[in-house]
């Protein structure tokens, strides 16, 4: 049943299946595990990243394509619902126009840019989506009749996921069953179907073509697969996905913003995450979000700390200041790509070699 | 040596050479196109400086980057650093020598700019090399690593900005001669854009007589079409690799005091920011190619400044529409460079 | 000093996962001009980018004048006296035929300086060079780019040339200019030549030695091979009369 599930790609790694095996558990339980609005918005938000890079893994992972874009296609996502539930009000049919209308600009641009590009060289499509992207991002703050500007929208969800919705007067182990949880449970199992469902894309046929073209496009496309419909329609997948990752993310945090959603800093996260985790996994997008948003929320605490106990020292304490924590990692964004170009997920992998994939 | 016998006397007419002038010509066209939608002649003159300007520090900033890329097929994402770094550094004179920046003296004020100009230079040139040494070398044709690495080293260096200069932004001041416009009839032009297109057309000048005119000129030519031919000519071509992304990373740290000047405020985004105008400017001219890339420069500029008086809406994606424009017409850019 | 300029013992190059030369033994001798024969794939210019340092050896030696060049950088091999006629050619279109040849001329510091005589000794055999000597290169003929390409490799006196294929793809009537100008250099040159045209090579090789599957299958003079029908077929599958 878990096979079939995981569509035949298990972990492969002792340590691998513990430590997925505790997000997801964690993941699951965390109303119940935590307390405090924070601990449950890091879940949620660990939940929609997993969504997010395993998505941008379809591109740089399984088809060696680099796109700055794929912030992009979340701030779609995110600001289709915002937007719909701002102007239509708090409905599900709000929710269902917007995602709608969000996936498909997603799909138009996402193609148009694909096939205007795809067809030339690597560095020329990252080149082009970075102007894009920004350009999208600069516009999201400047219409801001339309999108709320700078500061962004805060919307009502429909009454089922607000926080002061209760379903029963009773608790449920110690825990009131609010909007809060519903909509939490809806990010859950929303973001579980699409990591599923991307694992079973990259385990099928077309995902073999995609690592096939990423080895070696030349010979791809000289055994009769036109690689770039075959990389256009990665493209168009990833960006879907990444659509409906930003719709859970409005949804969650009943707000659209350019600095949340659109901004460079979310792209280089994401990259963080998938190079870290690990490109070409999938598991890696789990390991990766997971440590990266724990480290983003716990870590700089420690860090303040450590540059409080420095603070005699101007230099040293600048280093270890809170908001340098992006420093750090990436040093070990730059020394993993060198000597761990495999990430988190690979090494673990070949540590535990044969034991087979049927 | 005696015997002298002719090979193919046949084969002696020529195809005729054809220098591909069209580029040249979008630029005088699109300003004079211009004019009589903005109207106003003075208008359009100030305008039209203040595009060319803003053109020339771009190019600066993206002639190294076109450069390194078509000598060694790098792509640096992380150029940005460069600029960043470049304007910070010009900090650690302008900021000491204030009372040179403020004296009503234009030598004064030449020296000290003069001064932050060239340790930027050095500073930038410096760090090309280690950069080039310690983040490149070791992922010299595999473009997936290269846009990974250089784009980590582009966050790391941003960092390490704020943890060097800090996290506040740092007000610049333009030295006091250099502010203020001179006034022909109604067209007032800013001084700082004059000096700007003054020091972009040195830098291009300069760059154009090197290319053309000396042998390491010719050799980074021919590098970029064939760099293993110039190898087998008996030139070490990383030695040519290092010197051009010194250069290249020297001419960012330039543009980045240029523009620190010009914006009159430092955040370590700066470079960052810029980056997306460099490569939008280096795929309109054919990557590469610094001819293109300098025609280039100033249609971004020009089409960013009319756009902003004609229909301030669109100038925030006016840079995008004329890659697109561009590209639809000449999917490799104006000056495809021949090569791979 | 020994007779032979250049000597291959046992090389064996690996391209990527392909073991392209399987154990070259090969001996330039000083003065006139070597032919490698062979038909396609059989590892001619391999031998040659291995030569000349562009790929190495993952065994086996290379001598050049009594020096090891076997892991030598390329630029280190063309100083030593190497010049390299790709079959590409690999002129730089952009440059002019002068500038061309001024890159080649390394111990030139100004594109004026160059030595006048040998242009003109070069100009006697090619003469389209001096008629084009300010256009780009990449405007000329393929013959004319071919006529850069080989002067670029004799634009200062070398020890030895490796030419692929300078007759790839020109009509007949330049090829004849061309045994002409190559009956010419080879007075003063040592060659080392690949060719497919049998013709070409029957008329200048002095000796010659033919390559099957990453090996030397065969060595000698190149009158003995032009005179023996049946080794030609052996060897090459073809003979004078079939390929004229």
């Amino acid at each position: 049943m878990i096979k079939t599930l995981l569509s035949g790609d298990l972990p492969r790694s002792r340590l691998l299946t513990a430590m997925l095996v505790v997000v997801l558990v964690g993941l699951a339980l965390a109303p119940f595990l935590v307390s405090g609005a924070r601990s449950l918005n890091v879940a949620a938000t660990i939940c929609v990243f997993v969504v997010l890079v395993a998505s941008y893994d379809l591109l740089l992972g399984y088809t060696g394509i680099v796109s700055f874009a794929h912030t992009m296609f979340y701030g779609i996502g995110a600001y289709g619902v915002g937007l719909a539930l701002h102007g239509m009000g708090p409905s599900w049919w709000a929710i269902f126009v917007g995602t709608a209308g969000a996936l498909a600009l997603s799909l138009v641009l996402a193609l148009v840019i694909g096939l205007f590009s795809l067809r030339v060289r690597a560095i020329f499509y990252a080149m082009i989506t970075l102007a894009v992207a920004s350009a999208f991002s600069v516009l999201a703050s400047q219409l801001s009749d339309f999108t709320g500007g700078e500061d962004g929208r805060t919307f009502k969800v429909p009454e089922i996921l607000q926080p002061g919705f209760r379903l029963f007067d009773a608790e449920i182990l110690g825990r009131v069953v609010d909007g809060k949880l519903i909509t939490y449970y809806l990010v859950f199992f929303s973001a579980l179907t699409l990591f599923l469902f991307m694992l079973r894309i990259v385990n099928s046929p077309f995902g073999r073509v995609l690592q096939a073209i990423r080895e070696n496009d030349f010979r791809a496309e000289a055994l009769g697969y036109r690689t770039v419909v075959y990389r256009t329609l990665a493209n168009c997948l990833g960006a879907l996905i990444a659509t409906l990752a930003g719709v859970l993310m409005a949804l969650w945090l009943r707000y659209v913003g350019p600095k949340t959603m659109l901004s460079f800093e979310v792209m280089t996260d994401i990259l963080l995450i998938v190079v870290i985790g690990g490109m070409g996994t999938v598991y890696g997008a789990v390991i990766g979000s997971a440590l990266f948003i724990l480290a983003q929320n716990y870590l700089q605490v420690l860090m303040a700390q450590a540059s409080a106990a420095m603070s005699g020292v101007p230099f040293l304490a600048n280093l270890f200041h809170p908001d340098r924590w992006l420093l750090w990692l990436g040093v070990l964004f730059v020394l993993s790509v060198y000597f761990f170009p495999t990430g988190i997920v690979g090494r673990l992998r070949t540590k535990a070699p044969a034991r087979g994939r049927s | 040596m005696t015997t002298i016998s002719q090979v193919a006397p046949q084969d002696s007419a020529l195809p005729k050479v054809r220098v591909d002038m069209l580029p040249l010509l979008l630029v005088p066209v699109l300003a004079l196109l211009m004019l009589p939608l903005v109207g106003s002649f003075p208008t359009w003159v100030t305008l039209t400086v203040a595009g060319l300007a803003m053109g020339m520090m771009v190019f600066m900033m993206a002639s190294g980057l076109t450069l390194i890329f078509g000598l060694m097929d790098v792509l640096n994402f992380g150029h940005g650093a460069f600029v960043s770094v470049g304007a910070f550094t010009a900090t650690l004179v302008l900021l000491p020598m204030k009372s040179w920046v403020e004296a009503d003296s234009v030598w004064m004020n030449l020296s000290v700019v003069g001064l932050a100009i060239l340790l930027a230079m050095l500073v930038t040139g410096l760090l090309g090399w280690a950069f080039e040494r310690i983040i490149i070398r070791p992922v010299y044709g595999l473009h997936l690593k290269q846009i990974l690495i250089t784009m980590g080293g582009m966050i790391v260096a941003e960092q390490l900005i704020h943890v060097i200069w800090g996290a506040e932004q740092i007000p610049l001041q333009l030295p006091t001669t250099f502010r203020g416009a001179f006034i022909f009839g109604d067209a007032a032009l800013e001084k700082y854009r004059l000096i700007a297109v003054g020091v972009g057309l040195t830098v291009f000048i300069t760059m154009f007589l090197v290319l053309n005119r000396t042998k390491v000129g010719l050799l980074i030519r021919a590098g970029v079409e064939n760099g293993e031919m110039v190898e087998a000519l008996g030139y070490r071509i990383r030695r040519l690799f290092v010197g051009v992304f010194m250069a290249g990373s020297a001419l960012a740290g330039l543009g980045g005091v240029m523009w620190g000047l010009y914006k009159e405020t430092l955040t370590a985004a700066i470079g960052g920011e810029i980056t997306v105008l460099v490569f939008i400017v280096i795929i309109i001219g054919g990557l590469g190619s610094v001819g293109g890339c300098f025609i280039g420069a100033m249609l971004v500029a020009l089409v960013a400044n009319y756009a902003g008086f004609l229909a301030p809406k669109v100038a925030l994606v006016s840079d995008i529409l004329l890659m697109v424009t561009v590209l639809l017409w000449r999917p490799q850019g104006l000056y495809p460079v021949a090569k791979r | 000093m020994s007779e032979a300029l250049l000597q291959l013992d046992g090389v064996h190059t690996h391209i990527g996962q392909y073991h392209i030369l399987q154990g070259v033994d090969l001996v330039v001798p000083r003065g006139g001009i070597t032919v490698l024969l062979g038909r396609n794939g059989a590892g001619k210019t391999t031998t040659l980018r291995t030569i000349m340092g562009l790929w190495h050896a993952s065994r086996g030696t290379v001598r050049f004048d009594d020096g090891d060049i076997t892991q030598s950088p390329t630029p280190d091999i063309a100083c030593a006296g190497i010049a390299y006629v790709p079959e590409t050619m690999g002129i730089f279109s952009d440059l002019t035929v002068r500038e061309n040849l001024y890159l080649a001329a390394r111990n030139v510091k100004k594109a004026g300086e160059m030595d006048e005589a040998r242009l003109e000794w070069i100009f006697g055999f090619f003469g389209a060079l001096k008629k084009f000597w300010n256009q780009p290169a990449g405007t000329l003929s393929g013959g004319q780019k071919q006529m850069v390409a080989i002067a670029r490799a004799i634009v200062e006196p070398r020890k030895l040339l490796l030419i692929d294929e300078p007759t790839k793809g020109l009509a007949p009537a330049i090829i004849q200019g061309m045994i002409a100008a190559f009956r010419e250099l080879k007075q003063t040159e040592t060659i080392l030549l690949v060719e497919q045209n049998f013709s070409f090579v029957c008329a200048l090789g002095d000796s010659v030695a033919v390559m099957d599957g990453g090996r030397i299958v065969h060595s000698g003079s190149m009158a003995a091979l032009a005179d023996d029908r049946d080794l030609q077929h052996r060897l090459l599958g073809l003979s004078l009369d079939t390929h004229q």
